[in-house]
């Protein structure tokens, strides 16, 4: 822990007069925990590390992409984590049955992924429609959900662990092991989804809207910001992110359980915190998110590649790490105020 | 009006007295079991609900009321409405944790009720009348013994663990024991918290930590699907093999067919719940005592006995 005091001491200086720093936060962060993770064990860095290190950050990545317009636009999404085991667990069903019709073919899996957006979208949309519409908060909406696709999902495994059959797998694996021109699958898809999500929030009027409805909701209606629909919209596109994770999820091990996705939501809304979005809403950073994304999953990765830190003791290490990334842009933030006033 | 309010008090009366007459014949057994919220407690759900079809099929007199819980609390909740509301003669409890349910258990035993205490154990001693349990120890203990059997001073393994629990502990310590002086050298061990997502994670890190990894215990079979993924992936599945445990059905059905990956797998089943739920019924329906502890066997699980350990119906 020292070690990452004394870096940061050393990194803030040199970069304050020239970058951002409030962009350059978690980036910093990220570089630091680089830093130590290679001094910790060399391996960090191997080919094979670096490339099981960002495919795992996917899921997250792309849930937290998704999330960062909620937020932004000044909801929250609780449901992720269990609309995700949901999703997984309707994709396998569903593949199941249809490779009784359709036989074992590239048509099977493409009907599970097409179920799985349109899954995704309506399950955002009903986040989304009742918050709006319903003016129930998001928490209390989101809450709801997050248990009742928990307990469905539990309900249609019987309590136990639905997997895909290993003939339909073997088709679908590649999706989450193969890469193209050296890029694992998962983190092409992440990368898409990053800079889709990067210009949906800095080059549109969507983004703005968000941003707009998140700072002050009241003034964005009187600006004629079509507020509902917009806040909707966030709900739809989290969901659709959801959706997009989970078809890269599934090859994975090729099985949902009540077990699959317990605390993304709690990881998701980290990454997008750590990267620089304000939880109360009225800014959002996508490149952020994503930097978010990595720093999460390169503090489990550093703990399971050491033994230096007691096992027992893993929560706190990233507890700690967590909340230091984002004392690192409050200090940033207020540095820089300082000298105008 | 009248005569109908009258009729209606007169069936509503003649109603109760049955019931509380049939009330009086059954005997009512409750069980209170987590919700299944992991595979395992999928699995153990699933033994409950067969046994109490069972039970209820061959015994006319038993009434077996099944309730799940989502934590200690809410089964401390339970607890208590078992016995104010349906007044049960007998509770067989798996208890989520053992501090928190002592308490609730004993008020259940002031009721008068019999008490049989399933898995994780009481804090306090004699509260209950019977006890049924895994064996967490022999868990830890046989799958040692089976690295050995297949080992060589100087082998490496990595162990992936559970969550941090007394039932983790016990299993762990019990390996460990049993494997010092073996000059089989553990590498390194982590939590990977009876999941397989985290099991899949936990185990690339080894890969990509260890060049040279002989085996790997994986504690728990939902681990070990995930470390099976992870080392596929990495392509080192002629390198080393894989002890689970638990006893479930795919991993069972691996053994039966001769995998070489996850060659023999650790029972500790969930089917514990129905032994426990039967002995109950004995102290009704038996004329010997049935008093006392019973510790089931963690037998190892090879291609010759798996057969006995499979149930292809259950979740897990």
């Amino acid at each position: 822990m020292s070690d990452l005091a004394r870096e940061t001491s050393q990194m803030k200086p040199a970069g304050k007069p020239r970058i951002d720093l409030k962009t350059a936060g978690p980036l910093i962060a990220l570089i630091i925990l680089v830093i130590i993770g290679y001094s910790l064990n060399p391996l960090f860095l191997s080919e094979g590390n670096i490339s099981n290190l960002l495919t795992r950050s996917a899921f997250i990545g792309i849930i937290a992409v998704g999330a960062t317009f909620v937020i932004t636009a000044g909801g929250i999404d609780l449901s992720v984590g269990s609309m995700a085991a949901f999703i997984a667990g309707m994709m396998i069903i569903i593949m199941n049955a249809a490779a009784d019709t359709f036989g074992v073919s590239l048509t099977t899996v493409l009907i599970g992924a097409g179920c799985s957006v349109i899954l995704g979208i309506g399950a955002g949309f009903i986040n989304g429609f009742m918050t709006t519409k319903g003016k129930i908060e998001a928490f209390i909406v989101t809450l709801g959900t997050m248990g009742i696709y928990r307990s469905l999902v539990t309900y249609f495994a019987n309590g136990g662990t639905l997997s895909l059959q290993s003939p339909v797998r073997d088709i679908y694996r590649p999706v989450y092991y193969d890469s193209v021109l050296g890029v694992p699958i998962p983190v092409l898809v992440f990368v898409l989804v990053a800079i889709a999500g990067w210009v949906l929030m800095n080059r549109t009027a969507f983004g703005r809207y968000c941003m707009a409805i998140g700072s002050n909701e009241a003034v964005a209606r009187y600006s004629a910001i079509k507020v509902d629909r917009i806040k909707t919209i966030t709900y739809v596109l989290q969901g659709l992110c959801v959706s997009l994770a989970t078809i890269i999820y599934v090859p994975r091990l090729g099985s949902a359980s009540s077990a699959t996705g317990v605390l993304w939501e709690l990881e998701a809304i980290a990454a997008v915190i750590i990267g620089g979005t304000m939880l109360k809403g009225g800014f959002g950073r996508v490149g952020g998110t994503v930097i978010g994304a990595l720093i999460l999953t390169a503090i489990a990765n550093i703990l399971n590649l050491t033994d230096i830190i007691s096992n027992y003791l893993n929560g706190t290490v990233q507890g700690v790490i967590i909340i230091v990334a984002v004392y690192l842009q409050r200090a940033n933030i207020s540095a820089r105020r300082k000298p105008k006033t | 009006m009248k005569l109908k309010t009258l009729a209606m008090t007169l069936a509503l009366g003649t109603l109760l007295t049955t019931g509380a007459a049939l009330a009086q014949e059954k005997i009512k057994i409750g069980v209170s079991i987590p919700a299944a919220t992991h595979g395992w407690a999928g699995g153990l759900n699933w033994h409950a609900q067969e046994a109490e079809k069972r039970l209820e099929a061959t015994h006319s007199n038993i009434d077996i009321i099944i309730v799940t819980a989502d934590g200690p609390s809410d089964q401390a909740s339970d607890l208590e409405d078992l016995v104010s509301v349906q007044q049960i003669d007998a509770l067989v409890v798996l208890p989520f944790e053992s501090g928190p349910l002592t308490d609730p258990v004993k008020q259940v035993k002031a009721s008068g009720a019999f008490i049989t205490v399933v898995d994780r154990g009481l804090t306090e001693p004699g509260i209950e009348d019977v006890y049924v349990a895994g064996n967490n120890t022999e868990l830890g203990r046989i799958s040692a013994e089976y690295m050995k059997s297949r080992l060589q001073s100087g082998d490496n393994i990595v162990i992936l663990r559970g969550i941090p629990t007394v039932i983790d502990t016990e299993r762990f310590d019990a390996f460990m024991a049993e494997i010092e002086g073996s000059g089989i050298n553990v590498l390194d061990d982590e939590f990977a918290n009876w999941n397989r997502d985290d099991g899949f994670e936990v185990m690339q890190d080894f890969l990509s930590r260890f060049p040279d990894i002989d085996a790997v215990w994986a504690q728990d079979d939902d681990i070990t699907l995930g470390v099976v993924e992870a080392v596929k992936q990495a392509g080192r599945d002629k390198d080393l093999f894989i002890v689970g445990g638990a006893g479930m059905k795919d991993i069972i059905k691996g053994v039966m067919e001769g995998d070489e990956l996850v060659p023999v797998d650790v029972l500790y089943p969930p089917a514990m719940i129905a032994t426990a739920m039967d002995v109950t019924v004995a102290k009704f329906t038996s004329n010997g005592p049935v008093q006392g502890r019973y510790v089931l066997g963690a037998p190892l699980i090879t291609p010759e006995n798996a057969e006995d350990f499979y149930y292809p119906d259950s979740p897990f």
